[in-house]
């Protein structure tokens, strides 16, 4: 599978939104209406899938589906 | 080797209630923000004048030793956790000492491991009382945070409450299988920077600049606190059930730092551990520091949900960043 395609059904099964109503350009806070304790779960829900550590300085960078991609893709 | 016993329990709490209502008139916030993010309906306020740390800790002691069923000159050494004393010197627990009457000249010390405290004293405590050296301990956990909180600060202030939880410690005479099973404390000072008050100590005193510009008052990185509150608590209690041949199914009860309702669901969510067996109170009085697992145990002790015989488990974690976990037979 794709690191854009695992994020998303990780970001899925979080919110219990549709994967096929999140894109690559889809906003955690704007568009998920996640708020910032729900971004800490999510990446540490990234960490366990991908078997990473994600800087906690690094969490308010990661915006959107393609941020957290990009970044997944450059540690790996 | 004696086993140790938890023989009394008390807990104050100050009569003022803040509620999120009267919060969002003093700061732009509203309960509904408040109770998503944090599950908390109101906290208490200490009444300066007489509700100090050691103040509100008497009422809690005073409690503790009589459910012990003791007098306070039965007590040897009185551990007081708090962050913020009553004075820097001399310590908070010769002022309890003086309160409760004690004369017979226990050693008396404070403390500082921020919301941990009352944890890192319980070990301590047990490992005096394991050995012979004392008999009965009273472990304190206090905090005014109204006192360092900023009221100007949304992201802050809507979280902490002020009050006070005691427990008496003591040699196990009763042969009842009552004991300490296991403990974990623990610290990583590379994260201090997360959860700090920065003026005010030897290093960065007060002066008229910090105060203009409003630094005296507790800071805090939430993402960082939260991320690596629930994953210390739950690794630690992991460990401890790991060690002693338990799992989750044999811990009656599960008394975490009423910090917030979020980290509590989500270290019992990575401990794997149910929700409806967690005591929690952080709904009514936020979070009081090293206050809040003894003042919850006292109040799930008293209601008889906690019962003698039961295996509990403790979590707490703080400032430093300080965490710990305590593993008994009630």
């Amino acid at each position: 599978m794709e690191t854009i395609e695992k994020v998303i059904k990780i970001v899925s099964e979080a919110t219990k939104v549709d994967a096929s109503n999140i894109k690559a350009e889809t906003n955690f806070i704007d568009d998920l209406n996640l708020d910032s304790l729900d971004m800490v779960e999510m990446m540490m829900k990234m960490e366990e899938e991908f078997g990473v550590e994600i800087p906690e300085d690094k969490t308010e960078d990661l915006k959107t589906i393609n941020d957290v991609t990009n970044f997944l893709k450059t540690i790996n | 080797m004696f086993a140790t016993k938890i023989t009394g329990t008390g807990k104050f709490h100050p009569e003022k209630v803040m509620t999120n209502d009267d919060l969002s008139k003093m700061v732009d916030t509203s309960d509904e923000w408040i109770m998503q993010r944090t599950g908390i309906k109101e906290r208490r306020i200490a009444n300066p004048e007489t509700e100090y740390p050691s103040g509100m800790a008497f009422y809690a002691a005073q409690d503790a030793i009589k459910n012990a069923g003791l007098e306070p000159n039965d007590i040897s050494l009185i551990i007081f956790s708090v962050t913020l004393p009553d004075y820097l010197f001399p310590n908070t627990a010769s002022q309890l000492q003086t309160k409760l009457g004690i004369s017979n000249e226990c050693a008396c010390m404070d403390i500082n491991a921020a919301c941990t405290g009352w944890v890192y004293g319980l070990q301590m405590a047990d490992a005096l009382i394991k050995t012979g050296v004392h008999k009965h301990v009273l472990v304190v956990g206090t905090e005014m945070t109204s006192a360092f909180n900023n009221w100007e600060d949304r992201s802050s202030c809507v979280l902490f409450g002020d009050g006070a939880g005691a427990t008496v410690l003591s040699q196990n005479e009763d042969n009842d299988g009552a004991q300490f099973i296991d403990s974990i404390l623990s610290c990583d000072g590379t994260k201090s920077g997360s959860l700090i008050l920065k003026k005010g100590g030897s290093k960065s005193p007060i002066t008229h600049e910090v105060l203009d510009n409003k630094e005296q008052f507790v800071s805090m990185e939430g993402q960082i606190v939260f991320k690596n509150a629930v994953k210390t608590m739950s690794r630690h209690c992991a460990t401890l059930l790991k060690r002693n041949n338990l799992t989750t199914e044999d811990i009656d009860w599960f008394v975490p730092h009423q910090a917030n309702l979020r980290i509590i669901e989500t270290t019992a969510k990575l401990l794997e551990y149910p929700m409806d067996k967690v005591i929690c109170n952080v709904e009514k009085y936020a979070n009081t520091s090293s206050a809040s697992i003894p003042a919850a145990v006292h109040e799930a002790f008293t209601d008889g949900r906690i019962k003698r015989g039961q295996t509990v488990l403790f979590a707490a974690f703080g400032a430093g960043l300080t965490s710990g976990a305590v593993l008994l037979k009630f």
